[in-house]
């Protein structure tokens, strides 16, 4: 019955989501689910509880009993087994609807997922319907608020994406009173290790406010679907423009508040919103861990809803990200406040460069901008705890620091001779080159560091008194401050510089590897080089390891390219590529599926069909999150699947053209057998009728009329025959049984077979007396011969000559067929070893088949000769030339003496 | 065994064929010979055991059992001469059925004159089977066996011992068909059956002396891939 009823659905069709909504735990969510699916079971539907948590309620443990569940599934995970819930399990069974609670979960690490929501999405996609429950704190862009309500920063999230995908919310209500009551009374599971936060979590005010807000989100929802009721109703109404917000993010720590900020805004606005960065030499130059800010921002943007975008400038990024913004009609701009608290040096560099935010509010005259300062202490100090965590940071400023003393130690040994003759104004200019040389290498700290080491240098050595680190003329005084405050100038400049010059090597690096690429890519003429151009490129430009997977025949992933090729991929890589390939969604590494896989896999696909997936391994795990590879590598991908495509496209297009042409022969042989079958049948059975009707035929009437029946059975018989040749040249059956013979000896068979249709004609032979035997098929050669002379019989005039030539030539023997019949014309030359090609002369040319000549080149092609139309010796007629291996052994001859 | 020169021969056909096998009894008994008919090989075995052919007329494709089985059962008792019905291109079929015993074949569709020739042929044996002749002179061609003479219109002609012998073994079995491998056994031993090369210098020289063109040929007619045959009538 089951079966019969899942027939009943749809293959393609998405499930239904129902997501039970509650302010906090404790309200009824699990409860109430259970309550609709026993409902829905005893109204006929298929129901599974796929996984529900009854924390030791005894009324929940009840409704529970009345439902079919299903087992967990067993995760090993450091020696600890840990139970999740079982997707393949759900899949399997199939049920019309799956109950799956708390949404927001996450996985124990080696799961397929790493979110709970994302096994329901899967579970939807494969057609089940699902109802879960979730609580408004888990919501990602409301992450902020609650924890500015509530003073937790909870970190089970859902991104609101998920939440939109919602057919139906629900919320479960319960005033914060009762609810307190409730919890006294120990009726709400509080899990052990959150305990103590969670006890503050229950204030009246709390509650009250996540209550609201639950309340304002399913109310959103309500409006949202009321709106795109009217809208696919063609309801008239205000609908708001087209406007669109911008939030501009850096490498700033609050970049993660400003997207979540930019969502609530423009969640209220009901406008779409985008997210941009703008990527400066400056920003290259910065080290992963401040880069990944701006990845992690733009991640959750994307996980928000937001459109994002990474611009690239030069030096102007103002100006850059408000040309974007002008293009993509956005009205709102929102931008962070920038620090005033920070590094001295940040305050110093504050002179030259004036903040980001003042540079856009100054361009920004047709824009709206907002500049918020989000709260983010909290996710700084995570931040910064893991960036100073960093050992090579301690290194590389050692390094510089060492660098800055040996620059100011080798610049001391130079001025040294001087000192004497030149001002002691003018020494300063010498560590002034140092500390350049330092800046650009190093950066703004290297110049820091340099100026501090040739300061303290040319303090020691050259300003009075010597050796010694006390200042005692102000002349010296204002050389030292012009000097520091010069070095911090130039080494800004020259820091700047570097990270320019660098910026531009690695672009140009990767214009070069792409150019590269391109160029391979339309060189390649076979679907092999383009993937080995691929793996390669990749592998260059990003500096992995790559791979490209597809599948064989059995739909097996097998590795048809690695750069550097790999022997076997560990199964978890394995079961990312292939949940890639088969839902075209990257996973591995650095995505939410299967994480735990050192492996990214990005599917290889075009519009039309899944081709395979790409896999790259870094070295260092970060990368795989920076967007700007994952834009790399979906830019080869395309490019990979585009060429492959089109080179598909061309064997189709070729395959397509071989069909034509059979098609062609098709109806030429249809043509042909309707005609030439049934013409000499048609002479037969008169000729044959006639005689047996036997009405005082005179005995040459009844003589011709028998000859004419034999004269067009013996067509017929050829025809059959050269249609059946060909059908066997067709399927490669006729494989030459060589021999050596003597040619003579097959022109004297074909000869005396032809006796009758020769009759008319003079036979002439010529063969040179040096002609060795030949090592051909004589039967084959006697009927490609037997061709010629049966089209020379047939084309040339009576009681002219048909001469056959042949002489040695080389290791080949040459045989020429001439007649003097009306010949070919020279663009036909070709054209006539083509099936039933006739050269055209209307009605009037005598019936032939349009196969001889094309089974003449099929016999002595399948002997390595070749044959061709020659210029006719005597000026006219029709001149075949062939050419056919010779026996190659010589011949003891005594021995046959 | 039983059959003298004065009674008609006894022909038995095994065609499974029906208008084939009324055109040739047709044919047949207006060339003067009596007719056997068999549709099914089995009924073509028992038919030669009880009736004593001269000789048997065999299609080889037959619907109950391969043509070639029909032959080896025959040959296990019986010389009678086998004359085959094959189809073109299949030289295989041809040498295999040489092989296991038939005298000769005609290619199908024939003329009802060639299937007659090769009959006489066959039948020739049959009536001075105890004499073997001591000339044979087939259209000007002379090859006396005692003498190991050959000559030409009245002009004698010399010959190697292996091309002499060659050309003895044709004349023997003049107007039939000798296979290579008979050639090449009876003339340079069993050892050398497959050096069809040896054969073919052999019969190239034989030509040159006695003045035959194999582009053209009088005596010594080309069956490509099978054999040679010597032309009654030149």
């Amino acid at each position: 019955m089951d079966a019969a009823r899942s027939e009943h659905r749809e293959v393609n069709r998405r499930g239904r989501l129902k997501i039970f909504l509650g302010a906090s735990p404790g309200v009824g969510k699990t409860y109430a689910m259970l309550e609709e699916a026993a409902v829905r079971k005893r109204a006929g539907v298929d129901v599974v509880v796929a996984l529900v948590e009854t924390h030791g309620r005894a009324e929940t443990a009840n409704l529970l009993a009345s439902l079919e569940q299903l087992a967990r599934s067993e995760i090993d995970y450091r020696g600890q087994k840990l139970h999740e819930m079982d997707i393949d399990a759900i899949l399997a069974r199939k049920p019309e609807l799956a109950l799956i609670d708390e949404f927001a979960h996450t996985n124990a690490p080696g799961s397929r997922h790493t979110k709970r929501w994302q096994d329901v999405m899967e579970v939807l996609d494969a057609g089940i319907d699902v109802t879960t429950t979730l609580n408004i704190q888990h919501i990602e862009s409301l992450n902020d608020v609650v924890a500015r309500i509530t003073g937790v920063r909870v970190q089970e999230t859902i991104p609101d994406e998920a939440l939109n995908k919602a057919d139906e919310i629900e919320l479960i209500d319960l005033p914060p009173e009762e609810l307190i009551n409730r919890l006294r009374e120990g009726k709400i599971y509080i899990p052990g290790q959150a305990g103590r936060a969670l006890e503050n979590f229950f204030t009246k005010g709390n509650l009250t406010a996540l209550r609201e807000l639950a309340m304002r989100t399913a109310a959103g929802r309500v409006d949202a679907e009321m709106l795109s009721w009217m809208k696919t109703n063609a309801v008239q109404g205000p609908w708001p423009t087209q406007e669109r917000l911008l939030v501009c993010i850096n490498e700033a720590p609050v970049a993660k508040a400003l997207v979540r900020t930019g969502k609530r805004m423009a969640e209220r606005a009901k406008i779409p919103w985008l997210v941009a960065t703008v990527v400066t030499p400056r920003h290259e130059a910065l080290g992963v861990d401040a880069r990944a800010l701006t990845t992690d921002a733009m991640r959750l943007a994307g996980t928000l809803g937001a459109e994002t975008s990474t611009l690239h400038a030069e030096s102007n990024a103002a100006n850059e990200l408000l040309n974007f913004a002008r293009s993509r009609n956005v009205t709102r701009i929102v931008v962070g406040r920038p620090r005033s608290h920070g590094d001295w040096w940040q305050w110093l560099l504050g002179f030259f460069r004036e903040p980001f935010s003042n540079r856009v509010m100054d361009g920004a005259t047709d824009f709206e901008v907002t500049v918020v300062t989000p709260n983010a202490s909290r996710e700084r100090r995570k931040i910064d705890r893991s960036t100073n965590a960093t050992p090579v940071a301690w290194r590389s400023s050692g390094l510089v620091a060492l660098e800055s003393a040996f620059a100011a130690a080798i610049t001391t040994a130079m001025a040294w001779p001087f000192w004497s003759i030149l001002p002691v104004a003018s020494i300063a200019i010498f560590y002034l080159v140092s500390v350049l040389i330092v800046a650009f290498r190093h950066g703004i700290y290297g110049a820091l560091i340099a100026s501090l080491a040739g300061f303290l240098a040319y303090n020691f050595f050259f300003t009075t008194p010597y050796y010694s680190f006390q200042v005692e003329q102000h002349e010296s005084i204002v050389a030292l401050i012009v000097f520091v405050v010069s070095a911090i100038f130039t080494g800004s400049l020259a820091s700047r510089l570097k990270a320019q010059v660098e910026s531009m090597r690695a672009s140009q690096r990767r214009t070069e590897t792409l150019y590269d690429f391109a160029r391979k890519i339309a060189a390649a003429t076979k679907p092999d080089d383009v993937l080995w151009a691929g793996a390669y490129h990749i592998a260059a430009t990003l500096e992995c390891s790559s791979l490209i997977l597809m599948p064989d025949p059995t739909g097996a992933l097998e590795q048809v390219q690695g750069h550097p090729a790999i022997d076997e991929l560990d199964p978890r890589a394995e079961s990312a590529a292939r949940w890639a390939f088969d839902n075209n969604v990257p996973a591995g590494a650095g995505t939410a599926t299967l994480p735990m896989s050192d492996w990214l896999f990005v599917p290889l696909s075009t519009a039309r069909a899944p081709l395979g997936v790409i896999g790259v391994k870094f070295r260092d795990t970060a990368r795989t999150l920076d967007p700007e590879t994952r834009r790399l590598l979906l830019a080869v991908e395309d490019q990979v699947a585009v060429a492959i495509e089109r080179m598909r496209f061309g064997d189709q297009l070729a395959d397509s053209r071989v069909t034509a042409e059979s098609d062609r022969l098709r109806a030429a042989l249809l043509n042909s057998i309707s005609h030439d079958l049934r013409t000499p049948l048609v002479s037969v059975i008169g000729a044959t009728s006639a005689l047996a009707d036997d009405n005082d035929l005179s005995a040459s009437d009844r003589q011709e009329l028998i000859m004419t029946a034999h004269d067009e059975a013996r067509r017929l018989d050829r025809y059959v025959q050269n249609l059946l040749d060909m059908t066997r040249l067709g399927h490669g059956v006729l494989k030459p049984k060589n021999t050596a013979v003597d040619l003579r000896e097959i022109i004297g068979r074909v000869r005396a077979d032809l006796s009758r249709t020769l009759s008319d004609h003079a036979v002439v032979v010529s063969i040179s007396r040096d002609l060795p035997l030949l090592d051909v098929d004589p039967v084959l050669i006697g009927q490609a011969l037997a061709n010629l002379l049966e089209n020379a019989a047939k084309y040339a005039p009576k009681d002219t000559i048909i001469s056959i030539h042949a002489i040695k030539q080389g290791n080949k023997a040459i045989v020429k067929v001439d007649d003097e019949g009306p010949g070919i014309p020279r663009d036909e030359r070709e054209k006539v070893f083509d099936m039933f090609h006739r050269v055209s002369k209307g009605d009037a040319q005598p019936a032939g088949t349009g196969l001889g000549l094309a089974i003449v080149r099929g016999l002595i092609d399948a002997h390595g000769g070749t044959v061709n139309v020659g210029e006719p010796s005597g000026g006219n007629g029709t001149s075949i030339i062939m050419t056919l291996p010779l026996i190659t052994s010589s011949v003891d001859l005594e021995d046959v003496r | 065994m039983t059959a003298t020169a004065n009674l008609p021969a006894r022909i038995l056909v095994i065609e499974d064929e029906l208008p084939i096998r009324r055109f040739l009894r047709i044919v047949l008994s207006s060339g003067g010979f009596d007719v056997v008919e068999a549709d099914r090989g089995r009924l073509g075995i028992e038919l030669a055991a009880t009736n004593a052919p001269d000789a048997v007329v065999l299609d080889l494709g037959l619907p109950d059992m391969d043509g070639k089985a029909v032959i080896s059962a025959i040959r296990e008792w019986s010389r009678v001469p086998i004359l085959v019905l094959s189809v073109r291109n299949s030289e295989a079929e041809k040498i295999a059925a040489l092989d296991l015993g038939a005298d000769d074949f005609v290619t199908k569709p024939f003329a009802t004159g060639e299937l007659l020739a090769r009959l006489r042929a066959l039948l020739r044996n049959r009536l001075d089977r105890t004499a073997e002749p001591v000339e044979i002179n087939a259209g000007g061609l002379q090859v006396n066996f005692a003498k190991r003479g050959i000559s030409v219109d009245g002009l004698e002609v010399k010959l190697t011992r292996k091309e002499f012998d060659v050309l003895a073994l044709l004349a023997r079995h003049v107007g039939r068909l000798v296979s290579h491998r008979q050639l090449l056994s009876a003339v340079w031993g069993p050892a050398h059956l497959n050096d069809t090369h040896y054969l073919r210098i052999a019969v190239g020289h034989i030509r040159d002396k006695i003045g035959d063109d194999a582009a053209d040929p009088k005596f010594i007619l080309t069956e490509p891939g099978v054999g040679y045959r010597l032309s009654e009538n030149g």
